[in-house]
């Protein structure tokens, strides 16, 4: 078990502020994915295009941020060998900030699409309220990025419930979608385009389940990847 | 003020609780096994209730600070306590079923069958083909010359030096490296055919190199030996052990698979002491 009071004490006080270091800049990044995921989700729900091409414009600042915290990952495997809760807790961090990049990457979809949206005249609130799955991915991202910060298992664990929610969501979404298509081909483009943003938004959940996922590896050394029902009977 | 004694001395409490070992010591069909050791050296208390199980043809690696007690649990499994006076050891130790300390175990066949590799390569004065050949010798294992020979083949072979010492086999051992003349003392513990390999910091006075080959030889000893090491090096216990123990203090706090003690070890002072903190 890491315990947090526990994190900082080690004999090299320069080891200390590198982990420290690099939990500050997860923790930093996550800030910035979690403000691309809503700036991505306001821009389409109020078909607000300035807002969209800020988020497609501000998705190079998370991938820079990847690449230097897997660098600084890369220097403490090398120099200082970690072990047990150490280990954990750099192993969480490059898989952490490689969900991070991909949810940013999911923002900016969000984002893309808008525009995309706004060239075909049309806006999403013509095809479907995204409003409740965009509220529940943003609440499952924040605290997901909470737990993380908090280094808090239970609160992981709870998290990740929430991503049978998303999903059905999401399907109740497509069924809608898959509505108005059949009942006019003339949407299909465009309500194409509205459902790789619920698709999108549906990713981010599978994201963030996966940071919850190594918060419990990180904390209790356990990986409960994979361990659904439906793992079990495959 | 007697609050803050009273908390601070339960915090003590609570990271030295050494009520029991944590972890797997005991496992089925040990080579040796120690069942509630206790060594002292004249009044001083070195190792307390001590039980663990050592495996055939496994490398188990002892770690902890200094003064654990793991040189002196080493020591203990082939009566190298013996030579000092003061030194007492209780308890059940046993190797193979047979008890170490039975008043007629002879001490000196018992260091043949469990050897010691120490942390200064120590050759003897004498030629590389006498320092491999002095144990056979006394304890009569060859017949002829023809048999002494291959004895000495054999365990230069086994040890990974022969190939770089074939064509002077006269020469003295200390003429050899560090590195050689530590592998030179790995063959004169193997050439008596021991059953284990007790083994105390072999490497730490050892280059990288060096020490890498000692590990790999290590690794192959295994298949024919069983083998028990006392290091420093966390990174070498991790590399060349099946099983790590953990003392600290004269108290074994915990065992298991290497590989589960070095990403999760159960016990807060195992922790602290293999990701180097405070505690």
């Amino acid at each position: 078990m890491v315990q947090d009071s526990n994190l900082g004490s080690h004999i090299s006080r320069r080891f200390d502020h590198e982990l420290e270091s690099i939990r500050n800049q997860v923790l930093t990044m996550g800030g910035l994915v979690e403000t691309q995921v809503n700036r991505g989700l306001k821009g389409l729900l109020e078909s607000d295009s300035e807002i969209a091409r800020k988020v497609v414009q501000d998705d190079y600042k998370i991938n820079r941020m990847e690449v230097e915290i897997d660098d600084k990952c890369v220097k403490i495997l090398a120099r200082r060998q970690p072990a047990a809760s150490d280990l954990r807790l750099v192993v969480a961090i490059i898989k952490t900030i490689t969900d991070l990049e991909r949810i940013g990457d999911q923002a900016e979809k969000l984002g893309r699409n808008q525009l995309e949206l706004v060239d075909d005249g049309t806006s999403l609130s013509n095809y479907v309220n995204l409003e409740h799955l965009g509220e529940l991915v943003s609440r499952m991202l924040n605290r997901a990025l909470d737990a993380f910060a908090r280094m808090d298992v239970e609160e992981a664990l709870k998290t990740i419930a929430l991503d049978e929610k998303i999903n059905a969501e999401f399907e109740a979404i497509m069924r809608q979608l898959i509505t108005h298509m059949m009942e006019d081909p003339r949407t299909i483009r465009s309500a194409l385009r509205v459902s790789w943003c619920a698709r999108a938004l549906e990713r981010i959940g599978d994201h963030s389940k996966n940071i919850c996922e190594y918060i419990v590896f990180l904390v209790q050394g356990k990986d409960v990847r994979h361990t659904g029902k439906r793992d079990q009977d495959s | 003020m007697q609050q803050g004694l009273t908390s601070e001395a339960g915090s003590v409490a609570g990271l030295n609780n050494f009520e029991a070992t944590i972890g797997e010591n005991l496992i089925d069909d040990a080579k040796i096994s120690v069942r509630h050791a206790d060594v002292f050296y004249g009044e001083k208390q070195a190792i307390f209730d001590t039980s663990l199980d050592i495996g055939r043809n496994q490398v188990i690696a002892l770690i902890g600070p200094s003064g654990c007690g793991k040189s002196t649990f080493l020591r203990t499994l082939n009566r190298m306590n013996d030579t000092i006076a003061d030194c007492r050891v209780s308890g059940s130790l046993t190797l193979d079923g047979e008890d170490i300390y039975d008043k007629k175990m002879d001490p000196v066949l018992l260091r043949a069958r469990v050897g010691m590799v120490f942390q200064k390569p120590n050759p003897f004065p004498k030629s590389i083909y006498d320092n491999v050949a002095y144990g056979p010798r006394i304890h009569g294992l060859a017949r002829s010359n023809a048999e002494l020979d291959e004895i000495v083949i054999t365990s230069l072979e086994k040890a990974g030096l022969f190939e770089e010492v074939k064509d002077r086999l006269t020469a003295p051992g200390t003429s050899l490296s560090g590195g050689q003349q530590q592998r030179l003392c790995i063959a004169r513990t193997i050439a008596v055919s021991p059953e284990v390999i007790l083994m105390d910091e072999p490497a730490s006075a050892l280059d990288p190199i060096a020490t890498a080959i000692i590990e790999e030889l290590i690794d192959e000893l295994r298949e024919n030996f069983t083998i028990a090491i006392v290091t420093h090096s966390m990174q070498q216990a991790a590399r060349v052990s099946q099983r790590t123990a953990y003392f600290h203090l004269g108290h074994l706090v915990e065992v298991g698979e290497t590989s589960r003690i070095f990403t999760n070890p159960r016990h807060q002072m195992t922790e602290n002491y293999i990701t180097g903190k405070f505690g």
